[in-house]
């Protein structure tokens, strides 16, 4: 089945986005596809090579990016909510790419379920 | 692009699903009832079955008489009277959200229809594709 | 139908407007701190226990483990991994997260 999901909240603050990484990588080990995340509100902040975990801690950034390579997953920013918070093609990490908010419709009408995480 | 995204692409034209838009937020204090609305008015331009439903703090969303000059924020809350031009006709409010906040239909800038927890209950289970905020 | 809730049924209102539109033999699923709900001596565990005549209640277990709420789950509330989650989300035909 073809899973899209939806992340409406940044790293870290919140847990949505360790759910929403550990129902996909788990939905994909099912045999299941994940062939979109959609990255929204303050989920942009997702995507941002930028950011320095403790190295003790976990690398939300890092273990989206690696989905992506490993599983082909879509990890698509919003445009508009990215440009609200400074997110731009200059720091995204590997995996991500900006678009419309048209790609998280579409992902509603090709995916045969869409899970929102948020807070 | 992916192999999956190559998939995803085909077979997608001419499908219509029921989407259902949930606000559940007040205006302001959070921005996802304007970023909510924004996902709405894009939909709009897919063919879709489009809902849009309020619940708990989001019927505020539909307040009349709002004035934002103050905290120097946007009044989104003209748009929803706008989503008519974009074929987005399907409002549906909660009555028992309206009514544990003191609110009845008039008091809201758009018309809506009013169902009651049962009703709305049935709505959501009809629906293909639930996004919320 | 699948409905998510994932707060604290003591912070917010979430669970309960779920509950109030899950329809019969729909599945409600607890996670993060929504798992609080499912446990003994809560005050929503009486809203879950009524609740369960009607509808299924899950709990996510990594999250009822990391809150160390696990030995405290109520009877009749059946908990899930994340393989279980990704299950009710595709037996399921739609799913609704309460945020």
């Amino acid at each position: 089945m073809k899973i899209g999901i939806m992340v409406s909240e940044g790293p870290y603050n919140h847990q949505a986005s360790d759910t929403a990484y550990l129902f996909a990588r788990n939905a994909i080990e099912k045999g299941h596809s994940v062939p979109r995340v959609f990255f929204y509100h303050d989920g942009v902040n997702n995507s941002t090579k930028l950011t320095q975990p403790p190295q003790d801690d976990r690398n939300v950034v890092s273990r989206w990016s690696k989905l992506a390579e490993e599983h082909g997953v879509d990890l698509v920013v919003c445009i508009a909510a990215g440009m609200r918070r400074g997110i731009t093609d200059d720091i995204l990490a590997p995996g991500f790419r900006i678009s419309g908010l048209g790609q998280l419709v579409e992902a509603g009408i090709q995916c045969d379920r869409l899970v929102t995480f948020g807070d | 692009m992916s192999d999956m995204m190559d998939d995803m692409e085909e077979g997608g034209e001419g499908v219509v699903k029921k989407f259902m838009f949930v606000n559940r937020k007040a205006p302001h204090g959070t921005i996802y009832a304007l970023e909510g609305l924004e996902v709405v008015l894009v939909s709009a331009a897919f063919d879709q079955d489009v809902s849009l439903v309020f619940v708990d703090d989001g019927v505020y969303e539909l307040i009349k008489g709002v004035n934002t000059k103050g905290i120097e924020v946007k009044d989104f809350s003209k748009a929803y009277r706008a989503l008519e031009g974009y074929d987005v006709e399907k409002l549906y409010v909660e009555k028992a959200s309206m009514d544990a906040r003191g609110l009845t239909e008039g008091d809201l800038i758009v018309d809506v229809t009013v169902l009651d927890s049962a009703e709305m209950a049935n709505l959501m289970a009809e629906q293909d594709v639930v996004i919320s905020y | 139908m699948l409905h998510i809730v994932n707060k604290s049924a003591t912070e917010r209102n979430s669970l309960e407007s779920a509950l109030r539109m899950a329809t019969k033999g729909s599945a409600v699923l607890l996670i993060e701190d929504a798992v609080y709900a499912a446990t003994q001596g809560s005050v929503a565990a009486a809203k879950i226990q009524s609740a369960m005549a009607d509808v299924q209640i899950y709990a996510l277990g990594p999250d009822l483990d990391a809150r160390g709420m696990s030995s405290r789950v109520l009877d009749g509330v059946k908990v899930v991994d994340y393989g279980g989650f990704v299950d009710l989300v595709t037996e399921h035909n739609c799913c609704q997260s309460w945020l």
